[in-house]
Order: C-alpha cells, then structure tokens, then sequence
C-alpha cells in the first residue's frame, strides 16, 4: 500500500492507528533482534502516540499527511524523552527536552516515532562498522556478513527489510544517507544545505550536516522532504529559499565516477542508464581532491563540535575527581571509541597553531574550487548522474583489512556533492551478484525537484 | 610531515584525550598516511580563491534582541548527573 492510500484510510478510520502501530512495533523487534538496525524502539511513545490519534480521529479531528505513519529515525536527531545518543557510549542515558525541528514537523503531521536507528558513532564511517563502544552493528538485509553501508545503516536496512509501511529519517554529512541507500537498495534523498532544519541533530560537522529522508520508494522519500523542508529560525544556517519547480531537460553523466570502480557497479548502472540520452562530463577537481578536502573540514569541524562531550552537562559522567583537564580527559577516553578519538585528533591538528593555514583553510578554500566546478557543470546540465558507491556492499571482514585512508578513499563519489551542499538522490539501479547497486543524481541547489521527477522515471 | 609520539601526544592533550600505548603506535602509520595525502591540496592554485565555510551563501541571520521562552533550568539540568542547587556541578579548576 502507497503512504497516501494508508493516510486516507486512517483518516476515515478504516485502519486503526494502535493496531498498525502494535504490527509495526512487532515487527522492528523481531527484525531487529537478528539485523540490529535499532539502538532503541520506543514502544512506549509510540504507543501513546498512536492511541491519542485514534482518539482524534474519532472526534475527526485529525489530520496531516504523515497521519498514523511509523517513522524512524536516526540516532543523532534528538526526539524528546527518546535515549539520543548518535551511537556513542558518551550520550549514554541523554534524554533531549525538546524534539528536533524536522522530528516534530513530522509528528505535527501525525507521525509516530517508532525508535532510534543505528549508525557510525557520531556519523564516522561509511559502513556502520565504527559504531560506538557496546553499541551492535546492522547487517545487511541481503547477506548478514556485509555491512549495510553508513552512516546512516540502520535506517537504510530498516527500510529495506520492514515489510509495513514506515519513512526513516537520516543525515548526510559526506555521503551518510546516499551510501547505505545503496548498499541495501532503496531511496535515499539527500536535501541542499540548509533546506531542513539542523536544530536538535546531534552534529558532526556544521557546514556539511543534513537531515534528509530514506523510504522504500522516490514518492515517500519527497512526501517526508517536503514535510521537513523549510525556514526556521532556531538555526542560523537554514536557508529561506525554497524548492524550486523541476525542469529535467538536460542529463550527463559523470565520467570520473566509471572510472577505477568494481566492473559489476559500472555495468548494472550504464545498463539502468540504457533509456535515458545524456553526455559524459568530467569533474577533474572534485574527482582528485574531494577527499582530502573534505576528511580536513569534517574533521576539523567534529574536533570542535565533541569538544562539548565531557562529563558535564549530558551523557556519560564520573566521581568528580581530579582537576578539570583529568576529569574531561578520563570521561572522553572512556567513552569515545576509537574512530571518534582518531578524528578528534586529526580535526584538532588541522586546526593547531602553525597548521591552520596548510591544512584547514587551504581545505576550505579548495572547497570554493570545487563548489564553482559543479557550478559551472550546471549551467548547462539539470541533473548529473554518477554510480553512488565505487564498490558493492563490502563483507565486514574486507572492511576489517582497510586502512583508515583506504576506507575514507570509499566516499570518492558522495563527498562532492555534500562538500558543495548539492542535493543528490540514491535509487536502486539493480542488482549484481545478488546485491543491490545504487545510482546517484545530483542537481543544482534547491533543484530537489528534478531528482525526484527523475528517479521516478527511472525506479 | 613527521608524525611521531611527542606529535601525537600533543595533539592528544590539545583534545583533552588520553590514549595508550597501544593505541599511539596504532595510530602514527595511519595518521602519517592520511596527512601525507592531506598534503595533495598544496597542488591546487587558491591563491586568487575566498575560502567557503558554508556550501551556500548563508547571510548573517540574527534576530531581535528580545527574551523568549527558553529551556528552565529544570530542564537543563535534567540531564546532568552531577549538580548541586540549581547549578551544574564540574570538577575542581585549580
């Protein structure tokens, strides 16, 4: 059933919103108990959620476009009494007073919120595997030995494998949304900077973040977007602009992306491509530097945004023994896991006296370079298109053997686009070998809209 | 770049974080990969080029200097473990 259908149907009362909750609530345990792609369901919530509708709906009260629909939604988007901890053992036992605004934009619609979705600790990975200290890490819906891509795997294998209806709310910082969408084959939508509010998500790097949506279909990924899009002044980044009407009449591919990548992504993509006219284009400078670039900023961003994490305020805590500096330094030592403590690190150095200049805003300024190469690309194109993921779902064990370097080099084709703050959308383009291979479209800012008229010719 | 203990130890500290042994020889080959390649971006001209700190053009966006309903101090509290009367508790300073 289309989310549409089953809004109407709660409308009229013809489904109980309890009932389709209890199924769906059922559901996630069961799935989660063998896939982990839950750090917590929220029964309770749900519940209550789920019976004041009913009680609305009797009196035809209610309603909103997300009405009754089971919602999940990323760890580091803070939903209010809801354990938020961004898969890090340092927010353990943090309960937000306040829900993030794209959260409450969808319960003002009449969505229940069902749980948090598991991920790299604070978003640092791009396998779900650097997950926090005791926290598990989601398998894939297609085979249990391969990752499901991250950081936002949960919510991808989640929507893949839940068999009623629901939307997942994620966050991209460089490629968080659109690479678990491809490795468990469903859509991801990743929005413009500051088209969905930032307030009450748990940070990794503020020029970079978005909350955005994946759902098992384009028209859902759009129906949660077009809920959560939109001006708010509790965050000083959010855009006033808004989405502009779509307009696909020219389409490119990206020829660097086909390049140096697994045979069996290259092939499933072009084929998927077969019906659809478009010219190769080249994106040089994005292709050879985005990584660096964006490793620099991402990590020098984090370092400051963690520094917050220190027994104090929220999360984690000690005896209050020893000075300050012992103090935070024993709680962050314990408590982080050790991809966060390396980004600390190497954040903190691209930002140290006598480095700044080299490292830090030498990144920020070749980030302009790259902005201007996408820029110019869309003078002429309305959507560019690249394979999402260079490789297919990886086994955690050929995981295990990277280094750190050669598992950042994995975000080689999604970090251009979050580096420049470009909408980009990830759609199942097939199959190989079994598992599934994902597509990327990429359009200008605030042309969203040209994504999803496209993806849905091509799903 | 020469990455060595006395670096990493520095850079630690700076970060409030104390690492092991274990873990300071794990990361010195890789933090010497990852900042050698960093070290690519010295080839791009940006001498003529503004560094971007947001991908868009994001305008100063301030606000009325009037109060409004904010978080009480229950509520910003309610996640602290250690308090006392009405304020968070930290270690000592000094």
């Amino acid at each position: 059933m289309k989310i549409k259908e089953f809004v109407n149907e709660v409308k009229k009362g013809d489904v109980s919103v309890e009932e389709n909750t209890e199924k769906i609530l059922k559901e996630a345990e069961k799935v989660n108990s063998e896939y982990k792609y839950f750090n917590i369901i929220s029964k309770e919530l749900a519940l209550k959620q789920a019976r004041e509708l009913d009680k609305k709906i009797k009196l035809s009260k209610a309603k909103g476009r997300l009405l009754g629909v089971p919602i999940s939604v990323k760890d580091c988007i803070c939903v209010k009494d809801v354990e938020s901890r961004a898969g890090s053992k340092i927010l353990e036992g943090y309960l937000p007073v306040f829900n993030a605004t794209a959260v409450q934009k969808a319960i003002d619609e009449g969505a229940i919120i069902i749980g948090k979705t598991a991920q790299d600790e604070f978003g640092f990975g791009s396998f779900s595997a650097n997950v926090g200290l005791g926290f598990n890490r989601p398998l894939n819906p297609f085979d249990k030995t391969r990752a499901c891509g991250g950081s936002s795997g949960g919510a991808a294998g989640w929507t893949q494998k839940a068999k009623n209806i629901q939307i997942s709310l994620g966050q991209s910082t460089g490629g968080s949304i659109a690479c678990p969408a491809s490795f468990c084959g469903v859509a991801g939508l990743t929005p413009t900077y500051g088209l969905v509010s930032r307030y009450g998500l748990i940070d990794y790097a503020n020029s970079l973040d978005k909350i955005g949506s994946i759902a098992k279909t384009v028209e859902d990924a759009e129906l949660m977007l077009d809920i959560i899009s939109g001006h708010d002044s509790k965050d000083s980044t959010s855009l006033k602009e808004q989405m502009q009407k779509p307009s696909v009449k020219k389409i490119a591919i990206i020829k660097d992306g086909f390049n140096d990548i697994d045979e069996n992504v290259k092939k499933t993509v072009l084929k998927k491509l077969d019906c659809v006219e478009y010219d190769e284009i080249s994106l040089p400078l994005t292709n050879k530097y985005c990584i660096a670039t964006y490793y620099l900023l991402a990590t020098s961003e984090a370092s400051t945004n963690l520094a917050k994490y220190c027994g104090m305020r929220y999360g984690a805590y000690d005896k209050l023994e020893g000075s300050f500096n012992e103090y935070f330094s024993r709680v962050r030592s314990e408590n982080f896991g050790k991809e966060a403590k390396k980004r600390i690190i190497l954040g903190t150095f691209a930002r140290m006296s006598g480095f700044r200049d080299a490292y830090y805003l030498k990144a920020a300024s070749v980030r302009t370079k790259i902005i201007e190469e996408y820029k110019k690309i869309f003078k002429k194109y309305d959507v560019i298109i690249s394979p999402t993921m260079p490789i297919l779902p990886p086994k955690f064990e050929e995981i295990e053997k990277l280094t750190p370097l050669q598992n950042y080099m994995m975000d080689i084709l999604t970090a251009g686009p979050n580096l420049a703050g470009l909408p980009h959308l990830s759609i199942n383009a097939g199959f190989a070998k079994e598992l599934p291979v994902g597509m990327m479209l990429i359009a200008d800012h605030l042309k969203e809209k040209n994504l999803i008229e496209l993806g849905k010719r091509l799903e | 770049m020469k990455v060595d203990d006395a670096l990493i130890k520095r850079v630690a500290a700076n970060a409030r974080l104390n690492l092991s042994g274990n873990e300071i020889r794990e990361f010195i080959p890789q933090f010497k990969e990852i900042i050698d390649y960093f070290s690519k971006l010295d080839e791009v001209d940006t001498k003529n080029t503004k560094p971007s700190f947001q991908p868009v053009e994001v305008k100063n966006a301030l606000r009325e200097d009037k109060p409004k309903p904010s978080l009480t101090q229950e509520e910003a509290l309610k996640n602290a473990q250690n308090k006392k009367d009405g304020y968070f508790k930290g270690p000592r300073a000094v």
